[in-house]
């Protein structure tokens, strides 16, 4: 009831401030009617910005505008560009000016194209085929761009905060203590009703540590996709591949007998039947962690779009109604990604600790 | 699915993994293996501290019931020291009674002994008087030279009268 009142009256407030500052559009719609961009090309940019905002990037920027003379000036910093092309080649990423020049490193001549560094010559030429990808040589990019950096960053967070975590529970007699209070109920989840149901008493231990860092590392990474910071880590194939990877090789490194036995020769099934199954068994070993990898995959990226798509509609409307009602829509949505930002992590770590548990399950053979 | 394979990132993968891994074992020694040791040790503590004081509580029920058992049994000791003491005390006055019974005895028979023997002493005593009044009965009789018969008689019986007055 008290929550009803509390949103109705939230709402209320919105619309008010919505009227006024259409009231305060108004006197200056004049004005911004010379200056501001006509609807399609509007529509045009916010096409543009998503996949764009989505894309990992050479260097950290938090947000850009466009300064009255035209020009695109940015907020953020630059990060270390290191390549792989017959030696090794290391700049900033400043060197490219936002993908305005070319950098030169070396003897080699390089130009940043939609979020890919592409070998090229002094002149900066790129050759396009017919859907628009550049055609020129692309050099091994090991370089430390926004997602490494903020991986970087969530795995220091993440050891710090468990390391103090765990430096509380020797200096307190076992209890924890700040933020251990919060974290520790989380830790023991995992534990009891992720790891313990799923893998068994006898096993699950060695689990834990992948078990517990999965789970923490992609709930932080998904929350600061969240943030207005920019930052998107969990919508890119290679983070969520590596994952899925990592989860596909400990199963696999750690499986008993009885897991190889029911892959290749499942046991209580007529003989046709045992080659039938070899294949599709053999193939589920890859399908699940291939599921893992874009089910987080899919579900932050299309999270991503909606969000983007619904705020990328107050600036195509332009009016109090549009606007207004895409803020509502992006806040719900807000909410609903939260959810989800928890949910996906706790998915693949219940997942993971599935696949693990068929791995070191042993059957009784009656 | 090209986008994808177009968007996959070798080096971004390759980062990925390296610190990925790193993390995973560094958080494993600096801090899931502490906490969860912590947290077990915790746990093994409550678990034991409860399971003491299941223990606890079930040596207190014990003694209590050794408790009661002791007691019954000191119940049953003094039902039995007194249940010999009035045995002994019974045993006692009949004892007592019996000696007292026989000490009367002894003591009635002892004087009917001597009141025999005193009444057999009397009549000692009485034969000797009598013969010796009898002895002097006939010496007055034979003093007198007894004429007739009849004073004879007659000095019998006064005699006699004598005697029977003494």
């Amino acid at each position: 009831m008290h929550r009803k009142i509390t949103v109705k009256a939230l709402t209320l407030v919105f619309f008010l401030f919505s009227i006024a500052s259409f009231a305060i559009d108004n006197s200056e719609e004049e004005k911004a009617h010379l200056t501001e961009k006509t609807k399609e090309q509007r529509e045009k940019e916010v096409e543009a910005y998503i996949p764009h905002h989505l894309l990992d990037s050479h260097d950290f920027s938090l947000f850009s505008y466009t300064s009255d003379n035209g020009e695109h000036v940015y907020f953020g910093f630059p990060l270390p560009v290191i390549l792989w092309d017959n030696g090794l080649n290391v700049f900033m990423s400043s060197k490219f000016h936002h993908g305005e020049t070319i950098a030169k490193s070396g003897e080699n001549y390089y130009k940043l194209d939609h979020g890919k560094i592409y070998k090229t010559d002094a002149a900066g030429t790129l050759t396009y085929d017919a859907d628009h990808h550049a055609t020129n040589s692309k050099p091994l990019d090991f370089s430390i761009t926004k997602n490494v950096f903020t991986v970087m960053m969530v795995g220091l967070l993440m050891f710090f905060m468990f390391s103090r975590m765990a430096k509380a529970y020797k200096n307190n007699e076992s209890m924890p203590k700040g933020m251990g209070r919060l974290l520790e109920p989380i830790v023991i989840y995992i534990r009891d009703d992720i790891a313990r149901p799923n893998i068994g008493e006898k096993h699950y231990k060695r689990y834990m540590s992948y078990l517990l860092t999965v789970f923490f590392f992609i709930w932080i990474i998904n929350l600061l996709g969240l943030t207005p910071l920019g930052i998107n880590v969990t919508n890119n194939i290679a983070i969520t591949f590596c994952l899925a990877i990592i989860t596909y090789i400990i199963t696999t490194a750690t499986a008993k007998k009885d897991y190889w036995k029911h892959i290749f020769w499942m046991p209580g099934v007529p003989t046709p039947m045992k080659f039938i199954l070899m294949p599709i068994e053999l193939l589920g070993t890859f399908i699940k962690p291939f599921s893992l990898m874009i089910r987080l995959y899919a579900n932050i990226t299309a999270g991503h779009i909606v969000l983007m798509s619904i705020l990328g509609m107050i600036f195509i409307a332009q009016n109090w109604l549009g606007g207004s009602l895409s803020f509502l829509l992006a806040m719900v949505l807000g909410i609903l990604e939260l959810l989800v930002a928890a949910l996906q992590a706790y998915i693949f770590t219940m997942l993971s600790a599935l696949y693990f548990g068929s791995a070191v399950e042993e059957h009784d053979h009656h | 699915m090209d986008k994808l394979i177009g968007d996959f990132s070798v080096g971004l993968f390759f980062w990925q993994l390296v610190l990925f891994v790193g993390l995973v074992l560094l958080l494993k020694k600096f801090a899931w293996k502490p906490i969860l040791d912590s947290v077990n040790e915790r746990e093994d503590g409550i678990k034991n501290a409860l399971a003491s004081a299941e223990d606890a509580k079930k040596e207190m029920q014990n003694l209590n019931a050794s408790n009661e058992q002791l007691l019954k049994d000191a119940r049953a000791e003094r039902d039995a020291l007194m249940k010999d003491a009035r045995e002994i005390k019974d045993k006692m006055i009949s004892d007592a009674k019996e000696e007292a019974k026989e000490v009367t005895s002894k003591l009635i028979e002892n004087a009917q002994a001597s009141i025999e023997q005193e009444k057999q002493a009397a009549l000692a005593e009485l034969k000797k008087q009598v013969a010796e009044l009898s002895i002097g009965i006939a010496e007055t009789v034979i003093k007198k030279e007894l004429t007739s018969k009849k004073d004879q008689l007659k000095l019998v019986e006064g005699i006699l009268k004598e005697v029977t007055l003494k």
